[in-house]
């Protein structure tokens, strides 16, 4: 038995039988010209077969994965439909190149271009281009890759790397699992394979030589783990854990729509945390029962401008309209010197975590703080909006936040514009300052939640992305707990509701003491909600 | 022939769906069309030279337009690009 690591990428288990995907190995330089109107003809041929092939595909694909997936293969239809491209190719022709060498060398000419330039946009089309290349080619040539579609069931598949074309082959019904030699969780086929359910490990090198056709496979897609040759025990374990994974899979199925209670009948809730307005689909989709952090820096990063109250307005509404009664928490702009805004105009920093940052950031900038808070509470009156602000270390700063809310209020008046009065402002919890006086901001604020994420850090002085100093950055450490702790005591000791919206909130080994300690809300990312809803009813 | 400069603002800037956006608006007229960005001369009828030009969101591009109907052109064209084309 042989056991590789790769990256994981769609958790699950399979034990399968290898197809080593073949690609179409035509030599291009061996091609010969007939005449340039046979070549043209075949030319056009090759377009129309590609065509029509793709469209049945995204049909496919949308019907099985969603019009995300299918789009990138709509993306190829409309790089294929560039008139300038297909000139090009035409007019080598009539220079007297075959058809093939002709979309070879135009394709390649495309390929330099987009790989030439560092930026995830451009890769991935320089990846659309050999996608289209490769298939215009097998069409021209005649000389087939392994047939995706119609291999035997039980399959795993191994190829260097999955083209979109390819991806959007694999069928359920035959394929358990996917592996390749390159790639990450942000591929395509990284993306596909979570949409459809399907074990993979990507970026294992070597794979298409080391692995053989008909070899034994078993495949780990959550940690990343193929065994070649498995033996008996291997293949019992893997099935076990497929067993196991299924079972919680439909198990969590049974939180769907549920409230969140615990054993003894006490009342908590699960929300999700998102960053984009069209998240909010993600928080439904799961069963969330509110929103406990909305990341508002998307609205003002990879821009020349600030945005407007309007623009601003829309998303925020988008959401509130989206949940309904359910309760939306927006933190307001968390941004500092370590992100990189360029029309904010903040200085680079030595320091930037311990800088002009967030609250403190806005505050120094009231008119563009009132403009989001102005947005804020205008969407209010469509859902159950509350306001958060990020890295507060003084009441001084609630008090400054509240009477900017009073302003906008009286302006919002003047103008004529409708907005929801006595808006709930509540305090992220995430400087040992914050913790220290609790009490204080729990007598100014509506509500806490406590962010696990800075609070770890800023406790233990550890950065969590230094590798030196990364194991003091650990949620369990006594002080941090002793901070969590002393925050939710002191929020119910005031009668106000507490939260917590870092990646502590989903962590299962933590919930039950938090559940014990009392703590209201726990806000994850989505994909966690239902987990941790289960978690929480087993305590 | 006329010519016009504006500014990028769709936050991806100019990439596939964008770009394409764009290359359907303006087929139906017949001049000539020319995106300039830092100093390179793009045909703005390819949405492959288009993409490939990697313009980015805030970047500053001129449109050329030469032809019969070349004012319509522009115009039409500078509005699309002002208005966002996601």
């Amino acid at each position: 038995m042989n056991k590789i690591k790769g990256i994981g990428v769609s958790a699950g288990y399979a034990v399968g039988t290898a197809v080593v995907v073949k690609e179409a190995s035509y030599d291009v330089a061996s091609a010969t010209f007939t005449t340039a109107e046979e070549e043209k003809q075949n030319l056009d041929r090759a377009v129309l077969v590609y065509t029509e092939d793709t469209n049945k595909l995204i049909e496919k694909l949308t019907k099985e994965a969603g019009t995300k997936n299918a789009e990138i293969l709509q993306g190829h239809l409309v790089m294929l439909s560039d008139p300038f491209m297909l000139q090009q190719m035409q007019d080598q022709i009539d220079s007297g190149k075959p058809a093939v060498q002709a979309v070879d060398a135009v394709c390649q000419t495309f390929y330099d271009m987009f790989s030439s330039v560092d930026d995830e946009m451009m890769k991935q089309r320089a990846s659309d281009i050999q996608d289209i290349r490769l298939s215009l080619i097998e069409i021209i040539s005649g000389v087939e890759s392994t047939k995706i579609e119609e291999v035997p069931s039980g399959t795993i598949l191994i190829a260097k790397d999955f083209t979109p074309s390819m991806t959007s082959r694999i069928n359920k019904e035959n394929v358990v699992g996917i592996i390749a030699e390159v790639g990450s969780v942000t591929s395509h086929s990284a993306i596909l394979a979570r949409a459809i359910d399907m074990p993979a490990v990507l970026s294992l090198p070597d794979a298409t030589e080391i692995i053989k056709d008909g070899d034994t496979l078993g495949i780990d897609g959550g940690k990343g783990y193929v065994y070649q040759e498995p033996d008996a025990e291997t293949i019992k374990l893997l099935n076990n854990d497929r067993q196991a994974y299924l079972n919680e899979k439909s198990s969590l199925l049974d939180f769907f729509g549920k409230e969140t209670v615990t054993k003894s009948g006490d009342k908590r809730l699960v929300y999700g945390n998102i960053g984009k307005p069209e998240d909010v689909q993600n928080v439904i989709q799961n069963s969330g029962e509110g929103v406990g952090l909305f990341r508002t820096e998307f609205l003002f990063m990879d821009r020349p401008a600030l945005p407007s109250e309007e623009e601003q307005f829309e998303a925020y509404s988008t959401v509130a309209k989206a949940m309904g009664e359910k309760e939306v928490i927006i933190r307001t702009l968390d941004i500092g010197g370590d992100k990189d805004v360029s029309y904010l105009g903040i200085p680079k920093e030595d320091n930037p975590f311990l800088g002009f940052r967030a609250i403190r950031y806005c505050l120094a900038n009231p008119e563009l703080y009132k403009t989001q808070l102005s947005a804020i509470i205008r969407a209010a009156r469509f859902g159950n909006i509350k306001i958060m602000i990020p890295m507060v270390t003084c009441v001084e700063e609630v008090a400054a936040v509240r009477s900017l809310i009073a302003e906008c209020e009286l302006d919002l008046a003047k103008r004529g514009v409708q907005f929801k009065e006595n808006i709930e402002v509540g305090v992220m919890i995430e400087t040992p300052a914050a913790v220290f006086i609790a009490d204080e901001l729990a007598r100014c604020a509506d509500f806490f939640s406590i962010g696990t994420n800075d609070l770890t850090g800023y406790v233990m002085a550890a950065d969590r992305g230094n590798a030196n100093v990364s194991n003091l950055y650990d949620v369990n450490k006594p002080a941090v707990l002793k901070a969590i702790k002393t925050t939710i005591e002191t929020a119910k000791r005031h009668g106000i509701s507490v939260g917590m919206c870092g990646e502590a909130a989903s962590d299962r080994n933590l919930i039950p003491t938090l559940v014990e300690w009392g703590l209201d809300e726990f806000s994850v990312t989505p994909n966690a909600i239902l987990a941790t809803r289960k978690t929480i009813s087993e305590c | 022939m006329v010519e016009k400069s504006t500014k990028i603002i769709d936050e991806q800037g100019l990439h596939m769906r964008p770009a394409n956006n764009f290359v359907s608006a303006i087929v139906k007229y017949k001049s000539n069309i020319t995106i300039i960005h830092n100093g390179n001369e793009i045909n703005g009828r390819s949405i492959m030279n288009i993409m490939a030009a990697c313009i980015k969101c805030g970047n500053e591009i001129t449109i050329r337009c030469e032809g019969e109907d070349e004012e319509a052109m522009l115009n039409e064209a500078i509005s699309l690009i002002e208005g966002g084309l996601e």
